[in-house]
């Protein structure tokens, strides 16, 4: 696939490469190089500029600073279609796929002009016979599983021949299983000469595929190194800046049921949505439950039927502490002592244009003393707010900055402790790391450990196995709107989740 | 009775040619990802221009082609500030709306009370004089099939081209599109500009063969028709086309309702058109029997990131 000049020869450098967002410096003079044949891991934590990185490769951004050379000969990368041009394909982290058209039109809008889509058809079959990325051409993109949707990412980028290919955080959403797949799939395309870019934050599966390593932090290159030849411990560290605390395990002494789904059945909100088909769960006081599954399974309709944001179809489908509330608001079931932390923290867990004292309104207006009569008593909201930052560090510009203002890690901080500081007896919390630093993960989740630790039911929806494995003592999957039954974490293996997250065996013992 | 049928067919189709090419236009544009909602506007000087410069030449072929600039020069405007300026595409399109109407007013102001003879419809000697169908198929305005192989084009165009495909894509998602090294601000210029071109040439239709004269207000909310007709069509072309004809047919309905003097109030009856066509068309989009859904990025602007 690829021509080098030159053995050794790098195909593209990056020389001193700098970004600037206003006052932030999302790359500070980044240099890298990358080799045909070669898999370069590009590791960092979120924010420290790994994505800025590879935008600019693929023409996306413009850097402010700093050369970009092709084979020797520098270049100027001004839209995608120059980097595509000269051979960089480019596999996105939010898949860049247009929903309602089909698989082989997703492609075929990618390809140079004058390929029809007959020949086209034709040549995505011969690529997934290959590499072993089955696609049928004619189905429309959002009926497709997570893995299947990257799968078309990763044809399209093929069909174009690329001489380095670029992935950002391509595991992300996929089963282990999946993943297996794909790691064969960039070995098969490193071994025929190309280049790969793999930007990840998983450490083992780098020390697993990648040759060389470049660590960012803080939109700096801060060491290179052989994945291989370094410890997951050591990577991490100079990933982080600092050495990770570990978490502190606990007593677990399950109590009584606190919350419950009872043959809960419910049609999709919306046309893409997933029916939740027989859904019955048990979460005792003291333990988390930990619901794994791949991403847009279902997930998120549970979590608005127990939230309340949706009524079940029937009161008694949801019991919180023995008492049927399926019908009952989002109100009512949180002075039944729950509490509900979604998904996506800027928009529907926290209003980023609101102070942070408006946002602990939002969501504890009904249990707690700051909205009396439905009056806000801002003294009170300001002083609970306060407390929130001081319990749970969060770093924030000022105590009433807008949420949007804060980072993504402090914003969860601010908000699990939002949820938590009200000592709830039931917790439903849904992707509670997502996308935050590795020192915001552990104080979150020694958060949700403590919670449990005093008593609380703590229902912890997560698409991150190593999360669930971490601190859950049991785990359920969901799987097209079902759910397993729960197994216990220590004596369940990694391999049989992974089979229930694709609908394999294991999934015929939903409850 | 023959003769009383055909002539009901006639006038179906002139009510509906005007609507299904504005339509379709603004199909284009919807489907790009771009919510026009100056239509309405488009239409109006459409029609203003296309009678003023027809007169002026005393040529109908000139006139249809002002007709059709006006319309585009009105959208050009549009396309500045919403793809320039990434301003709101809702306020923008009611802006141009009321700016249309308004400037059709002045431009026309001189010619109210003037009449030209219509543009005559088309006659293929021996065809044109079968019985029955001769004057239905081959005996109609040429903008009658203008607009049929319009639907037809447009529909293949979105289907079957590479071109329709990347203009679906950049409206689905407009950075994926990008990302992926579409042209989004391009196209969706392209496109505006057709959908100024067809409510440009719908609103000559209206002036030119239609009644054929100006007055002010003459498109009679045509244009918001015309995008409703769209949605309830769920962006499909073949729906347009029918969402058309039966809004045309219900239209002529009521006039021979009011003719017959059934009791009804006359502005229930005038009424009666948009109410049918709106209850059809939501029960239509209710079944969502193989129902497209609303393109993704429709309405929202898009700004390159550099």
């Amino acid at each position: 696939m690829a021509e080098v000049e030159g053995a050794n020869a790098p195909l593209c450098v990056l020389d001193g490469i700098v970004k600037r967002f206003g006052d932030l410096t999302a790359n500070d003079h980044i240099s890298l190089s990358l080799r045909a044949g070669e898999i370069h891991a590009l590791l960092g934590e979120n924010g420290a500029g790994k994505s800025t990185l590879v935008k600019i490769l693929d023409g996306l951004l413009a850097p402010d600073e700093g050369r970009i050379l092709w084979q020797g000969r520098p270049i100027t990368l001004a839209s995608p279609e120059d980097a595509a041009t000269l051979g960089i394909g480019m596999v996105f982290q939010h898949f860049s796929l247009f929903d309602n058209l089909t698989v082989a039109e997703n492609i075929a809008v990618a390809m140079p002009a004058g390929v029809g889509l007959r020949v086209l058809n034709k040549r995505i079959m011969e690529l997934g016979e290959r590499y072993g990325l089955a696609l049928d051409p004619k189905r429309e993109v959002w009926t497709l599983s997570a893995g299947e949707r990257q799968r078309i990412e990763i044809v399209r980028a093929l069909l174009r021949e690329p001489k380095l290919l670029i992935l950002d955080e391509p595991t992300s959403v996929l089963t282990p299983q999946e993943a297996d797949t794909l790691f064969a799939t960039l070995e098969e395309l490193a071994r025929q000469g190309c280049a790969l870019l793999y930007i990840s934050h998983k450490l083992e599966e780098v020390t697993r595929l990648c040759d060389r390593a470049t660590i960012l932090r803080g939109g700096r290159v801060v060491a290179m190194c052989n994945p291989r030849e370094e410890t997951p411990q050591k990577i991490a560290s100079l990933m982080v800046g600092t050495a990770i605390p570990p978490l502190h395990d606990r007593d677990n002494r399950p109590a009584d049921v606190r919350l419950s789904l009872r043959r809960l059945n419910a049609a999709p909100a919306d046309l893409h949505g997933i029916a939740l088909k027989d859904v019955s769960l048990d979460v005792r006081g003291g333990e988390i439950l930990g619901l794994a599954g791949v991403a847009g399974n279902g997930q998120s309709e549970l979590f608005e039927i127990l939230s309340g944001e949706r009524a079940a179809p029937q009161r008694g489908m949801v019991l919180i502490d023995g008492e049927e509330c399926g019908l009952d608001g989002i109100d009512t079931r949180r002075r039944k002592g729950a509490a509900f932390l979604p998904e996506e923290r800027n928009g529907h867990a926290a209003v980023g244009a609101l102070s942070l004292p408006n946002n602990v309104v939002l969501s504890r207006h009904a249990t707690s003393d700051i909205a009396p009569r439905n009056v806000i008593a801002f003294d009170r909201a300001r002083a609970l707010s306060d407390a929130i930052i001081a319990k749970f560090d969060v770093r924030t510009p000022s105590p009433l900055a807008e949420a949007g203002k804060l980072s993504g890690g402090n914003l969860q901080k601010f908000v699990v402790g939002r949820e938590i500081i009200g000592n709830p007896r039931v917790l439903v919390i849904d992707n509670p790391t997502w996308g935050v630093d590795a020192g915001a993960a552990v104080l979150i989740r020694q958060a949700l450990i403590d919670l449990a630790a005093a008593g609380t039911a703590v229902l912890m929806i997560s698409q991150d196995l190593d999360e669930i494995f971490a601190i859950a003592d049991r785990i359920a999957v969901i799987h097209h709107g079902a759910v397993t039954a729960p197994r216990n974490v220590r004596t369940v293996a990694r391999e049989e989740i992974g089979l229930m997250m694709t609908g394999g065996q294991g999934a015929s013992h939903a409850a | 009775m023959i003769g009383f049928w055909e002539s009901i067919l006639l006038t179906v189709i002139t009510a509906a040619t005007p609507l299904l090419i504005a339509a379709l236009g603004e199909l284009i544009v919807e489907k790009s990802g771009v919510l026009n909602l100056g239509v309405e506007g488009m239409m109006a000087v459409g029609a203003s221009t296309g009678f003023a410069v027809a007169t002026l030449t005393d040529s109908s072929s000139i006139g249809v082609l002002a007709g059709i600039a006006a319309g585009m020069a009105l959208s050009l405007i549009f396309a500045l500030v919403t793809l320039g300026f990434a301003a709101n595409q809702v306020a923008a399109g009611l802006a141009l709306t009321i700016l249309g109407l308004g400037l059709a007013g002045l431009i026309g102001a001189k010619f109210v009370g003037t009449s030209r003879i219509a543009i005559p419809p088309i006659h293929i000697p021996g065809l044109s004089d079968l019985p029955g169908i001769g004057k239905l198929v081959f005996g109609q305005s040429p903008f009658f099939y203008l607009s049929v192989v319009l639907a037809v084009g447009v529909a293949w165009f979105l289907r079957r081209t590479r071109a329709g495909l990347s203009l679906r894509s950049i409206g689905e998602n407009h950075a994926s599109a990008h990302a992926l090294g579409l042209k989004v601000l391009r196209t969706r210029l392209l496109a505006i500009l057709f959908g100024g071109a067809c409510a440009g040439l719908a609103g000559a239709y209206l002036s030119l063969v239609y009644t054929p004269f100006w007055s002010p207000g003459m498109t009679a909310g045509r244009g918001w028709i015309a995008l409703a007709l769209v949605v309830f069509a769920s962006w499909l072309p073949l729906r347009v086309f029918l969402g058309a004809y039966l809004f045309g047919a219900a239209t002529i309905l009521q006039m021979h309702a009011q003719a017959a003097s059934m009791g009804l109030p006359s502005q229930a009856l005038s009424a009666f058109p948009y109410i049918a066509t709106i209850v059809a068309l939501v029960l239509i989009s209710m079944r969502r029997v193989g129902a497209t859904p609303a393109p993704g990025s429709l309405g929202t602007a898009f700004v390159p990131p550099r």
